[in-house]
């Protein structure tokens, strides 16, 4: 117990470490790009003494390691800053966005995952057969097919022609969870074709990987299903290599989907962080920019944590 | 009149055969096997690799390993042909009537379930018995195989028991659902010699105690001399020859029968040590980076110019790290390697070109050691080039004398290692470390990995090059035929310390130490009953402490 422990404590503190670096990477990242705010706000016209002032209430004209430390500060404490551009406080706007977009994304994963590995799983169960085949080319096609193209294609017949789904996937505070659901049926089915193909190829790959170990022919030997050998002895044997796949796909659920949410016009992060690049707010892409390392790297030390706990010789070692 | 359980009639078994640069073809593996069983007896399928002994054993279960297909004859199980049965019903043939009991049981269980989970999983499956019936049969079966804590054994995972636990676990896996027929592939060859005697014993108890019919697969003529009744011999997949196990042993009709039995009969006269060692391993002690426990404990041994000295032990004794210190992939905590004459420098890296030169190492995996994209002349050639600088035709020349030392002739020094068997393998590591003209040469397991037969012709060749060439060996081996056979002297390792050493003649003449004595009886003998005998004996010996 204590050197699993002792890994899931390392992997855990490394994440912790990365979150640094990439918190130094988007401060430095959004400092060098092209551009002024107070510029942008006050438009051409200003008077140099006009974008003096404002530069220096803003805090602009410190050095940048200071404003990195006061910024890091704030955000250890909980406050993301306020807003160039409307002067709105950062985390109170991004809240309601941030749940918004988890919710689509929990929504797409509840469905995608098990359909994935289920998928994958019967593609090895009748491997090189029609099953397999046709499994392979419907999730490669949607995985090709622009997200915008898919989502259109849907509109088009599920909401235009007959009247199933909503075509605008707006939610605001106070609908029920059951209308909310309703609202957000084609963004989900786009996301969930978006991000099975990978899963799915990565379950039957890995699993398929398996199928030549000698405990799978005990199994064979044993009589049991197919089907069964695949789910119970092969399947727990792969988990390692698919939750890594799982990982990166939920993260782009999170942190990849704003032309899904610009098509649906739905209110998630991603179209909050669009809006404000174009309009230089840089504390506002600041925040999202860690907000969404911070999702990225919590689900990717996730997998790595779970890889850990799957393997039976660090859960129960000699 | 016994009931018959099992009739195999003209069996014929094909595969697909995929020859490098050919078109592939199909070819017969088993050809024309007839044999029968009766209910409660034990059956011995033996042969060579290749002799398709394990693909007869599991056309039982009407199974076909890889691309292997049973196209022809009867395979008639309790009165019915298993060949013509649907998936459903052959699926509860499989794991019911008859079960299997892997030779790998550490590769054969899920490293992801646990003992039991597996164990009862098809007895389970078939809604005979309820899941504590079930449990309660398999902690049963534990007891009766000998198992530690036989309550408990199932809770724990693979990984967390020995080799020779898991192969009584595998025995218990197979005997759980009641079956009426266990297919036993190799099951005790993995094993250490000590182990497997205890492992051979608690399945021929299982055996007898069930009253389930067996079909027993080796290739060593001696284990299963031990639990069968009845003997079939395979070469090439055909029989050669079928008969009761007493006639089989002491009155084989067949020539190819009697070389097995007689196998391992090199006479090899033991020399006398010379004044200066070539190679004095002088109170060493070893331990792995990042450990804190000692692989190997004072070791001191000598080994004289031209003549062998085994090594000896069960895994893990720490042979084989001795032979890492010796060659400097692990340097000692402690002691020195003196090499003829001179004081070896602990790690590799440091030591002259000369004294790697002169100390050459032979593998146990002849098939892993040779780079498969190199033809045998580029693998033979590259030591010349690298020690003496040949070239050309000079080193084409030297290339061929070493093919034909090692009695390997014109023809091979353009094909690549996979058109050759894994005896010519051996031989061309050999032919390898020979190229660099060692004074001594390290052989970890050389023969384990090779048919009896074949291993003989190997340890014949070695003793036959030692005289030519004036090379030692350490010879490092768990098998004492092949320690008779070619040893100068001998060194008993256990637990990382030598307790045994001196000339053969020492070593194998009484009295004995407790460990040499439990590793000498350990060994089959070629003779009916001698399993029994040495348990009996052993169970007197420590009922008399």
């Amino acid at each position: 117990m204590n050197t699993l422990l002792k890994l899931v404590v390392q992997r855990v503190a490394l994440g912790i470490l990365l979150l640094f670096a990439a918190s130094i990477l988007i401060f430095v990242g959004t400092n060098i790009l092209p551009g002024d705010v107070a510029q942008a706000v006050l438009g051409q016209s200003a008077t140099p003494q006009a974008l003096a002032n404002l530069r220096a209430e803003l805090g602009l004209d410190q050095p940048a390691y200071i404003r990195y430390f006061e910024w890091l500060a704030g955000v250890l404490h909980g406050d993301l800053g306020k807003s160039l551009t409307n002067g709105q406080d950062i985390a109170a706007a991004i809240g309601q966005r941030l749940s918004n977009t988890l919710f689509l994304a929990a929504v797409s994963a509840i469905i995608a995952v098990p359909l994935a590995i289920t998928l994958g799983l019967i593609a090895v169960r009748y491997r090189d057969r029609w099953p397999d085949k046709v499994i392979s080319a419907v999730t490669l096609a949607s995985v090709s097919v622009p997200e915008f193209l898919l989502g259109y294609i849907l509109m088009y017949f599920l909401a235009v022609q007959f009247h199933i789904a909503p075509s605008v996937s707006t939610i605001y505070p106070g609908m029920s969870f059951w209308a909310k659901l309703h609202a957000i049926t084609l963004p989900v089915i786009v996301l969930v074709l978006v991000v099975q193909g990978q899963m799915m190829r990565m379950t039957r790959a890995a699993v398929l990987n398996l199928m030549q170990s000698a405990y799978i022919e005990t199994a064979e030997l044993k009589g049991l299903r197919p089907f069964l050998i695949i789910a119970r002895h092969a399947f727990p044997n792969a988990i390692s290599p698919v939750i890594n796949v799982v990982m990166i796909n939920l993260a782009y659920l999170v942190v990849g989907i704003v032309v899904t949410e610009v098509v649906f016009v739905y209110p998630g992060m991603g179209q909050y962080l669009v809006d404000h690049v174009s309009k230089r707010d840089v504390p506002v892409v600041q925040a999202c920019g860690l907000i969404f390392a911070a999702v990225y790297i919590g689900l990717n030390m996730l997998a790595d944590v779970i890889s850990i706990l799957a393997n039976p010789r660090l859960r129960h070692p000699k | 009149m016994a009931d018959k359980l099992l009739e195999v009639r003209n069996l014929k078994i094909e595969a697909t055969a995929y020859p490098p640069g050919e078109k592939p073809r199909d070819i017969t593996i088993v050809d024309d096997v007839s044999f029968q069983l009766e209910k409660g007896k034990v059956l011995g399928l033996i042969g060579e690799s290749g002799a398709g002994k394990s693909t007869i054993g599991l056309s039982a279960m009407c199974y076909g390993r890889g691309g292997v297909r049973i196209t022809g004859g009867e395979i008639v199980l309790n009165g019915r042909d298993i060949r013509q049965l649907k998936p459903g019903a052959l699926r509860r043939v499989r794991g019911g009537e008859v079960t299997y009991v892997a030779q790998s049981a550490a590769a054969a269980f899920n490293p992801a379930k646990k003992l039991m989970d597996q164990v009862i999983e098809t007895t389970l499956q078939r809604g005979e018995m309820s899941k504590s019936e079930a449990e309660q049969r398999a902690v049963m079966l534990f007891g009766k195989l000998g198992l530690p804590n036989p309550e408990t054994f199932g809770r724990r995972f693979p990984h967390q028991v020995s080799g020779g636990q898991l192969q009584r676990a595998m025995t218990a896996m197979a005997l759980c659902p009641k079956p009426d027929l266990v297919i036993f592939d190799e099951p005790t060859t993995a094993l250490d010699v000590t182990t497997q005697i205890d492992v051979l014993a608690a399945i021929k108890e299982a055996i007898a105690d069930t009253g389930v019919a067996a079909l027993y697969i080796t290739h060593d003529l001696a284990v299963v001399a031990q639990v069968s009744d009845d003997i079939m011999v395979l070469r090439g997949g055909k029989t050669v020859e079928y008969g009761d196990v007493r006639q089989i042993i002491e009155a084989p009709r067949e020539e190819y029968t009697r070389a097995l039995v007689s196998v391992r009969e090199i006479e090899h006269e033991e020399k006398k040590p010379a004044a200066e060692p070539v190679l004095r391993v002088d109170n060493v002690t070893a331990r792995y980076r990042g450990t804190n426990f000692d692989v190997l404990k004072n070791i001191s041994v000598d080994l004289s110019p031209g003549q062998t000295l085994a090594v000896v032990g069960e895994s893990g004794s720490g042979k084989s790290t001795l032979a890492r210190v010796i060659t400097g992939l692990l340097p000692p905590k402690e002691g020195t390697i003196t090499f003829a004459g001179r004081e070896l420098s602990p790690d590799m890296a440091s030591r002259k070109r000369d004294d790697l030169r002169e100390l050459q190492m032979i593998y146990q995996m002849a098939d892993v050691a040779m780079n498969p994209r190199h033809t045998v002349g580029t693998i033979i050639g590259r030591p010349l080039e690298f020690y003496f600088g040949l070239k050309g035709e000079a080193k084409r020349k030297r290339i061929q004398e070493l093919l034909d030392e090692i009695e390997m002739g014109q023809g091979f020094i353009d094909r690549y290692p996979a058109e050759l068997s894994g005896g010519q393998k051996q031989r061309v590591c050999i032919a390898r470390a020979l190229a660099a003209k060692p004074k001594m040469i390290i052989c970890d397991e050389v023969t384990s990995a090779l048919d009896p037969l074949v291993a003989d012709g190997i340890l014949k060749l070695l003793l036959n090059l030692q005289k030519i060439e004036h090379v030692a060996y350490l010879f490092i081996t768990h098998d004492l035929a092949t320690v008779r056979a070619i040893a100068d002297s001998i060194a008993v390792m256990y637990q990382g310390k030598v307790v045994r050493y001196g000339s053969k003649s020492e070593v194998l003449s009484p009295p004995f130490d407790d460990y040499t004595d439990l590793l000498l009886s350990s060994v089959p003998e070629m003779k009916l009953g001698w399993l029994e005998e040495v348990i009996e004996h052993r169970r007197m010996e420590s009922a008399g402490n």
